[in-house]
């Protein structure tokens, strides 16, 4: 019988954690609210409210055995916001990169761009679709665009033998124009027709030899970097440079296709008329997707895995504080025997009890959560990372990011295992016989 | 080790109490085994015998540019190469688009490079029989639940068929097994190079990379810059790397993986440190009496200095050995679940030493202060109560 009770006591627990961790803070600050007024209005509220009191005045004696809650429920957090962070930071970057009233025009299916072909035919034929915005001399806001991969050396390898996969653009004069964002920083463009390039500024920092002025060999050909580049997103980690040239390298008998035509619509209500017309066309055979959401797709798979791997190696900590949090309430309950037994015998009910030994042991898991929401915004917010992202053919640099959202998850942790900790060692401490208790010494 | 029925006891005075940090202990040192198995997973990838013996070489200029087929003759013409092989990309997708199968199209003698993957005596003759048959890994088999006969429609996310189709069919003849799912060919399908470059019109004549295996390892530098030489200031310049550089190098580019998990285990492993540390502070505060009573029997300071010591030890090293042994245990949902990225999940000697290393330090960081507070009990003092 008693087990069966454990065990349903525990089921409940379970589910009520998953529930909370669902629960948007809305929702939380109604509960909050709640146990507020039931804490000032009603006779137990009141008792729960003076019995915290006491237990929580007792802390600074206890400052060993609490900080053992505070420090491992940092640690949890700590990780699990570095985790989501970097995922998130990741999620971020290509988010920014595109916007709902720019299109991408690939070939149909192609999962990403550098797995497309279109024509030099095709992209003059999307270039002219309606809902395409104008630029001062009235030309459509299009540029087709050619995504080939290089390999050059990285930092801090070996020249020779330690290569890293660069994603190279070729571009037009309208890439300029549609990409507003993104700024020469350092030197200037590169001139049409010979072979310059600009790097971005992630790519200067994961590559060598991506210097104003430096050569760099891509295959057996001398390219002259002649500026530096920065957009803040992803563009940043690519090489540009002139699509006429980059193209006969790469493709030596199909110099004039591209991969991909990215183009300004003239606002994001134009997209379906703009879809519409390129889909019913026969000349062509593509796929038309806003950029918002074809970049996004491409972060999708692997900033999943990043949270993935980030909540199954936060569950094991969790799990591990937990124990933690129990060791030490069931040690804090133990030596306050007499006390609360004291106050049982004079009056006070079970709830009571209970609601002050989870409310102190959720404050201090409170704590932890902050401290270690706090330490890993300290140490990762901003922090630069890169990848081989599935889908692209070169390294993507980002910027690991600790957003309110990701704290947030952290604190709803901290406050689950703070739950747990202190449940069963309250639940104990309700259903300790008053006579025995008081016996103790 | 007379003594150890005396720390067993005390460590397990407060059975609550220990069994808790034990179960602490033990999910600390469950994360590292798994994460160590990771590292080691990463780190060792492309570091079996017969990928030491395999050279791949590839376009200088990018792993998307294509190299031409008449390369071949060439390769296998160098000094020391055994045999080459080629493959293409192919990118395949069952059923939805985001779905991807790894799937290269492949040459005939592609299984003889890579002895380790398994392909019965009958599958092989019925894939060499059918220009149109695959072989595929058996985790994709059981995931898919395929059979052999079945027509495995797939589709090529970069080459369209003759009809211009990216939906491409194939008849499923055989499976490639490898010991323990080691070869990654167990996760992936393999078809005919001849039918794809006959099929699709935006090939012709290519190959992806070559592979080619040598037959002295210890010359595979001096070979691999031989096979680039065939090329160099051509319009295909070739980079030619052992399998295990290649593979390291692909890997670096993904993630930094060993800082990571050093990281996590960093975070993980401090604060176990305090908590542990904790439980044994209040232990032998609990038992002033009874150690200052041991002494009063002549046990020595420094016994009881190593009785301390050794229950902290006892303690880290119960729960981590127990937390290595759950880790094979978990572990063998481990490959499934990363989709066959992950295919080390045998707690190796090398994780096993480290970890016991790892719990006896620990164990004698956290038992120091305790110990040696219990070595500096007065008597006189702690009998009293005082």
């Amino acid at each position: 019988m008693k087990f069966l009770v454990g065990l349903l006591t525990f089921l409940a627990v379970i589910v009520g954690v998953f529930a909370f961790l669902n629960l948007s803070w809305l929702a939380l600050l109604g509960v909050l609210v709640l146990l507020a007024l039931w804490m000032l209005l009603t006779r137990r509220g009141r008792q729960a409210a003076s019995v915290t009191g006491i237990g929580v005045s007792t802390l600074p004696q206890r400052l060993g055995s609490s900080a053992v809650i505070v420090v491992g429920i940092a640690g949890v957090v700590g990780v699990l916001v570095a985790m989501l962070a970097m995922a998130n930071g990741f999620r971020e970057t290509l988010a920014r990169t595109g916007s709902n009233d720019t299109v991408i025009v690939m070939r149909g299916a192609s999962a990403s761009e550098v797995s497309s072909v279109l024509g030099h035919d095709a992209t003059v034929v999307i270039a002219q679709a309606p809902g395409i915005a104008k630029d001062d001399q009235g030309r459509p806001i299009a540029s087709p665009e050619l995504v080939v991969a290089a390999n050059l050396p990285m930092m801090g390898g070996d020249p020779e033998e330690d290569f890293g996969s660069v994603q190279v653009r070729g571009i037009g004069d309208m890439a300029w124009e549609l990409r507003r964002n993104a700024t020469i920083i350092e030197g200037r463009k590169f001139t049409p027709g010979m072979r310059e390039l600009v790097a971005g500024k992630g790519a200067q920092r994961q590559f060598q030899g991506l210097e104003v002025g430096h050569e760099v060999k891509l295959g057996n050909q001398a390219w002259t970097v002649v500026g530096i580049f920065e957009s803040d997103d992803a563009m940043e980690s690519e090489l540009w440079g002139d699509a006429g040239v980059v193209g006969p390298t790469y493709r030596p008998n199909g110099g004039n296709s591209r991969t991909s035509v990215f183009a300004r619509l003239t606002g994001a209500d134009a997209f379906d008329a703009f879809k519409a017309a390129l889909v019913s066309d026969p000349r062509l055979q593509v796929d038309v997707d806003t950029t918002l959401n074809y970049f996004s797709k491409q972060s999708e798979g692997t900033s999943k895995a990043i949270t993935v791997i980030g909540m199954v190696v936060g569950t094991i900590m969790a799990i591990g504080a937990v124990f933690g949090a129990l060791n030490t309430m069931f040690a804090a309950v133990a030596t306050r025997a007499r006390e609360i037994a004291t106050l049982r015998a004079i009056g006070f009910r079970g709830l009571p009890v209970v609601i002050a030994i989870m409310l102190e042991t959720m404050l201090l898991a409170l704590l932890g959560g902050v401290l270690g929401g706090f330490i890993a915004w300290l140490i990762f917010n901003g922090y630069t990372a890169s990848t081989l992202a599935a889908g692209s053919t070169g390294q993507l640099t980002f910027e690991l990011s600790v957003a309110p959202a990701v704290l947030w998850t952290g604190i709803k942790w901290a406050l689950a295992i703070g739950f747990i900790g202190g449940l069963y060692p309250a639940l104990r401490a309700a259903r300790m016989p008053v006579t025995t208790a008081l016996r103790e010494s | 080790m007379k003594y150890l029925h005396l720390i067993w006891a005390a460590l397990f005075r407060r059975k609550t109490r220990t069994i808790l940090t034990l179960l602490s202990i033990i999910m600390a040192f469950l994360l590292f085994g798994m994460l160590d198995a990771v590292r080691i997973s990463f780190a060792e990838a492309g570091q079996s015998a017969n990928g030491a013996e395999r050279l791949q070489t590839g376009a200088r200029l990018s792993f998307i540019q294509t190299l031409p087929k008449s390369l071949t003759e060439k390769i296998a013409a160098v000094p020391g190469v055994k045999d080459v092989a080629f493959a293409n990309w192919f990118g395949g997708a069952y059923q939805d688009p985001h779905n991807q199968v790894f799937t290269f199209a492949v040459s005939d003698n592609y299984l003889d490079v890579y002895p380790e993957v398994i392909v019965s005596a009958e599958d092989r003759k019925a894939f060499a029989d059918d220009l149109n048959g695959i072989l595929a890994g058996e985790m994709l088999i059981k995931k898919y639940g395929w059979k052999i006969g079945d027509t495995i429609p797939l589709q090529s996310q970069i080459f369209p068929n003759q009809e211009g189709s990216k939906n491409w069919s194939f008849k499923l003849v055989g499976v490639m097994s490898s010991k323990d799912g080691r070869a990654f060919q167990s996760g992936m399908i393999i078809l005919h190079w001849k039918k794809f470059d006959e099929t699709t019109p935006y090939n012709q004549g290519e190959v992806g990379w070559y592979v080619s295996r040598v037959t002295d390892v210890n010359q595979a530098d001096r070979i691999a810059r031989d096979i680039d030489a065939l090329s160099a200031n051509s319009d295909h310049e070739t980079k030619t790397q052992t399998e295990q550089a290649a593979t390291r190098n692909w890997i670096k580019q993904m993630a930094d993986i060993g800082l990571i998990v050093t990281s996590i285990m960093g975070a993980v492993f401090f604060t176990l440190v305090l908590l542990t540390g904790n439980t044994m502070m209040q232990a032998v505060r609990e038992r002033t009496n009874e150690l200052a009573v041991l002494k009063t029997m002549g046990f020595s300071n420094h016994k009881v200095l190593g009785l301390v010591l050794g229950e902290s030890v006892l303690l880290l090293l119960l729960g981590g050995a127990i937390g290595l042994a759950l880790v094979s245990v978990i572990g063998a949902a481990l490959p499934a679940m990363s989709g066959g990225m992950i295919n080390n999940t045998h707690v190796g000697i090398s994780s096993w030493v480290v970890g016991i290393a790892l719990a006896t330090g620990i164990g004698l960081l956290i038992g120091a202060l305790p110990a040696t507070r219990a070595m500096r009990i007065n008597i006189v003092d702690a009998l009293a109560g005082r």
